[in-house]
């Protein structure tokens, strides 16, 4: 039930900050449970969820095409000098390829959808909450927190480990370019060498766990926007917490998952 | 949400014309300090328009925002069609509002869909026994009912404010509902765009024969459309009555709410 009052309110006291800290805790729990119940309950928004699925995917393959593909050149020019030095250049492959794959084309592609996509969905649902939008799908008998939240929060998580392979395969194929431009080497062989040894454990964990990064981008970025207050001042700010929070979020995640992936995929 | 078993039993609550359709009883409503609604008390049957007015913060849209069970009351009860909104369970909620249609001050048109699209969105998420062809029927024939049957494809952006509203009326009565709740209809609205909404809300309450609840401003609004008016001052009805009982009223403050008495 929302609570957006329509009539002239005194000045609330300053909070507790962390009352505050603890509150918005509490209120994205409760976000969570009501999304969680709304999503498992039928009818199921399927339309929605692909439509979305087109928003976060899709529209955002272009951007993490090119910065996969940034990646892989700056991690070509920058470990080769490295590995020239320490006389193991014959390691340029596996290096550029694991770096990749296994964690800067996962985190890039965390940052960057949580640029694009937590600022969108930030905004969209802040302006739609301040223009009486939600309330009016509320008002229909429409669940908003199934029909705006589930279906952007599901689409993240099965678009994050579909994008991170394109950031991968980017990074990779342009690290190989930049490689070869400079000493060249053929792609075959580039990935050959850069693959020994390597097994799906290495590789699948990694990419998996930007779905991680999907439920906490899409989370984040409805839980501001729906409890957005005030006019264009609240949509602006939606957005920016959005932004800062889930990009801040995936970083930290990222520690506790790097760990859990060394102790379950030893 | 489909409609469901609970929704019959409003359907037959709804069909029993003797007893209103929205009740509220001695409701109260704080924000902070600050207490907006003070032991509000009315009802409304089928057939009838209740006009609310009062000054700006004296809590006459909250009023319809616990009516529709957007916010809960801090006491008392709005029932609608015998449903305590405060109190009923998601299928109960879900089945009363579909039973209502809600025109919002801006209109709130979701500004992602065309116009089509807005007065569509309770047919698709409620009808599922429709077939698309007879929901765009249906959107269509209330869309002339209105007077935009050349704006389909247009977004919302791309109409004017009194066609926003004309689009939300239409959106708010495509479930066919039995209760009418309207927030600021004219407000904004150049005096010909508000005559000519008061005209089309008088028609559709004639033709539908709803409970209607209109929040307004607009005294000449109120006057055209509504059969009964409650004035409203510091959270109470201060007066209920037709226009006539306003006008005879020796009350100081309807005096200067009705003749701008300062």
């Amino acid at each position: 039930m929302s609570s957006t009052p329509q009539v002239a309110l005194s000045e609330p006291a300053t909070p507790n900050p962390i009352v505050s800290f603890l509150a918005w805790f509490g209120e994205l729990g409760v976000f969570l449970w009501r999304v969680v119940t709304s999503a498992i309950t039928p009818p199921y928004e399927f339309a929605e969820f692909f439509r979305q699925l087109d928003e976060v995917g899709s529209k955002s393959l272009p951007l993490i095409a090119a910065a996969g593909g940034a990646i892989g050149v700056v991690l070509a020019l920058e470990t080769r000098n490295s590995l020239v030095r320490f006389g193991a250049k014959s390691l340029l492959p596996t290096t550029i390829i694991f770096s990749v794959i296994t964690e800067m084309g996962p985190i890039i592609t965390g940052l960057i959808v949580s640029g694009r996509v937590g600022a969108g969905i930030g905004a969209e649902l802040a302006a739609m909450r301040v223009t009486e939008q939600i309330d009016a799908i509320e008002a229909s008998a429409v669940n908003p927190y199934k029909l705006l939240a589930a279906t952007r929060i599901l689409a993240c998580i099965v678009a994050m480990p579909l994008l991170t392979l394109v950031a991968s395969a980017c990074g990779v194929f342009m690290g190989w370019v930049a490689a070869t431009l400079i000493e060249p080497v053929s792609l075959t062989h580039f990935i050959s060498v850069g693959f020994k040894g390597a097994s799906f454990k290495d590789f699948l964990p990694p990419t998996f766990k930007t779905s991680v990064y999907g439920f906490i981008i899409g989370t984040i970025a409805c839980f501001t926007g729906m409890r957005a207050k005030g006019g264009a001042a609240g949509v602006g700010n939606a957005a920016t917490t959005s932004v800062v929070l889930s990009s801040l979020f995936v970083i930290l995640s990222d520690v506790i998952l790097v760990k859990l992936i060394l102790i379950l995929f030893p | 949400m489909p409609v469901t078993e609970t929704s019959k039993t409003v359907d037959k609550k709804a069909a029993d014309d003797s007893q209103p359709a929205i009740v509220i009883q001695d409701v109260t409503k704080s924000f902070g300090s600050q207490r907006v609604l003070d032991g509000v008390t009315f009802h409304v049957r089928r057939g009838e328009t209740l006009a609310v007015l009062g000054r700006s913060g004296t809590g006459k849209s909250v009023l319809l925002r616990i009516i529709v069970g957007l916010q809960e009351p801090d006491s008392g009860a709005a029932l609608i069609l015998g449903t305590n909104m405060a109190e009923a369970d998601p299928a109960a909620l879900g089945a009363a509002r579909t039973q209502m249609g809600f025109l919002f001050q801006h209109a709130a048109l979701y500004d992602s869909l065309t116009v089509e699209d807005n007065v569509a969105f309770p047919l698709v998420h409620h009808r599922p026994d429709m077939s698309a062809s007879e929901k765009k029927d249906r959107v269509r024939a209330l869309l002339h009912e209105v007077g935009l049957d050349g704006h389909l494809d247009k977004m919302p952006s791309d109409i004017s404010g009194g066609m926003q509203k004309r689009v939300g009326l239409a959106r708010a009565l495509v479930l066919d509902p039995v209760i009418l709740l309207l927030d600021e209809p004219t407000a904004g609205l150049d005096p010909i765009s508000s005559g000519e909404i008061d005209e089309l809300v008088l028609k559709l309450q004639k033709q539908h024969q709803l409970a209607s609840i209109v929040v307004t401003h607009d005294m000449i609004s109120a006057k055209t459309i509504a059969t009964r008016i409650a004035l409203m001052d510091k959270g109470k009805v201060v007066i209920e009555g037709s226009f006539d009982d306003l006008q005879r009223s020796e009350e100081k403050f309807v005096s200067q709410f009705l003749h701008r008495d300062l």
